[in-house]
């Protein structure tokens, strides 16, 4: 059977990672699952931990008055879920849903603050990781609010559909 | 040149604003012939004159397929149209996507929107040569689930062929069960070799744009990236001047482009 700590390194979030660290790190590190249809977690939540997807699908939901429940987002085998564990004031911006069977390994926010916090190359090396992830998303973000398929938000005329 | 007229045998919803007119020639049986990739100078008539892509089959001449979105005059216009009614066509002009050259390689295809209309005759040029190309990999962007094109047509090629077709829309209500993001979030883990890949990319220009650094990032050479652009045009032919960007007449070297050749101009502002 694979170890923990062989499925962290193996996720692409981790790749490259020292051992060392790895061992550090699997002491805040559980495996989960969670069922189609179910919420990993609530917008407004405490945000105590984040998730290294391996399988399945998770979509991140808001909810708009009159339009009922949108999905900004989804992610997918090789993907991290959540990164507000990272900063105060610790609360989740979004609800996660996972749409069918999703594996995951949970890892603990507070437990991984604290060896960050003792080991501040670790720290620095998961933020930098991190910080990849927030500008990709960040980008991401804002080709979706430009809306370039939408009637107005093109620059060309094949900004159709 | 002037226009040729053809008959539509039948229209097609695709989505609530966009159609697909399926023509056939009103004035002799000589089909019509074109590269994938190529667009024609659409006449409705007494309305005006469009550049829309050829979206059909180029193993097909006899009939001439246009996928087309509702934005203004002519393309409501054209929307309007119905079985049995006539429009005249100029064309085919323009560049080819560079199928024969892909053989042996990966074959990306990057889509956005409307911009799979062209790209979906480079795809039946694929699949009919299939045995040719290594991994063929469909990655297509719309707006909502409801925006999707040839959703049928998508579905029965992923069953028969080996073609990977990975959709992405930007929102969706919660019951959808696909992709929700961005399509150049696809492009990071599609399955493609990428020192041995083409790559085809058409949708909105800033789409692109980002989709183009996605694949470099990936390691896909620009000049294996290939473009197709949009400009106003008039004559079709490199006369007018209208489609000009800068030393190019995209109705003539273009639409479609390696982007090595344009990328210095689509990084620039207002040209
Ligand atoms: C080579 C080429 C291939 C094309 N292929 C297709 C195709 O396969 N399918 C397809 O649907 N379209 C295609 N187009 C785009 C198509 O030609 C235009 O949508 C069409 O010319 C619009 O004409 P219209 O009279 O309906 O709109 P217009 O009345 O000219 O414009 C109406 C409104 O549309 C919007 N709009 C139109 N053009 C622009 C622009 N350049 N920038 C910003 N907003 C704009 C604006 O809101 C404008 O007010 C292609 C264009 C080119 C150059
Ligand atoms: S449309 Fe006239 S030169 Fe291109």
């Amino acid at each position: 059977m694979r170890t923990l700590e062989t499925v962290l390194a193996e996720h692409p979030f981790f790749a490259g990672l020292e051992q060392r660290y790895l061992q550090i790190i699997v002491g805040c590190a559980t495996n989960v699952v969670f069922e189609k249809g179910q919420i990993i977690f609530r917008e407004g939540e405490e945000a105590d931990r984040f998730y290294l997807i391996r399988q399945g699908r998770v979509a991140l939901e808001v909810h708009a008055a009159g339009i009922g429940t949108l999905t900004i987002q989804t992610l997918d085998a090789g993907d991290i879920l959540g990164w507000s564990w990272l900063v105060p004031p610790y609360r989740w911006h979004f609800d996660a849903r996972a749409v069918e069977l999703t594996r995951a390994i949970a890892l603990d926010g507070e437990c991984l603050r604290r060896k960050c916090e003792e080991d501040h190359d670790l720290g620095y090396e998961l933020l930098k990781r991190f910080a990849e992830i927030i500008t990709q998303r960040l980008q991401a973000t804002r080709l979706q609010l430009l809306d370039v398929y939408g009637a107005e938000g093109h620059t060309s005329r094949r900004g159709g559909t | 040149m002037v226009p040729r007229p053809f008959r539509l045998r039948q229209v097609r919803r695709e989505t609530s604003d966009t159609f697909t007119l399926e023509l056939e020639p009103a004035d002799s049986a000589e089909g019509f012939c074109f590269r994938a990739g190529q667009f024609n100078m659409l006449y409705v008539f007494g309305v005006g004159e469009i550049p829309i892509s050829i979206s059909g089959n180029p193993a097909n001449p006899r009939v001439l397929t246009h996928t087309t979105r509702e934005v203004g005059t002519v393309t409501k216009a054209m929307g309007k149209l119905r079985r049995g009614d006539v429009i005249g066509v100029r064309g085919p002009f323009g560049t080819p996507w560079p199928i024969e050259q892909a053989e042996g390689a990966d074959v990306v295809i990057v889509a956005g929107g409307i911009g799979l209309a062209p790209l979906r005759s480079a795809l039946y040029h694929l699949l009919a040569q299939r045995d040719r190309y290594g991994k063929i990999v469909l990655l297509y962007g719309t707006r909502t689930p409801g925006d999707i094109l040839y959703r049928r047509e998508l579905q029965r090629w992923r069953a028969q062929f080996d073609l990977e077709v990975h959709i992405t829309v930007d929102r969706a209500l919660s019951g959808w069960r696909g992709n929700v993001g961005v399509v150049t979030s696809l492009i990071p883990r599609a399955p493609f070799d990428a020192r041995n890949t083409v790559a085809l990319v058409c949708g909105p220009e800033i789409m692109m744009r980002f989709a183009v650094l996605e694949l470099q990032r990936r390691g896909v050479p620009p000049s294996h990236i290939y473009v197709s652009l949009e400009r106003n045009m008039k004559c079709g032919v490199g006369v007018c001047g209208h489609c000009q960007l800068a030393p190019f007449f995209v109705c003539k070297d273009g639409p479609v482009f390696s982007y090595d050749k344009v990328q210095h101009l689509l990084e620039k502002r207002e040209i």
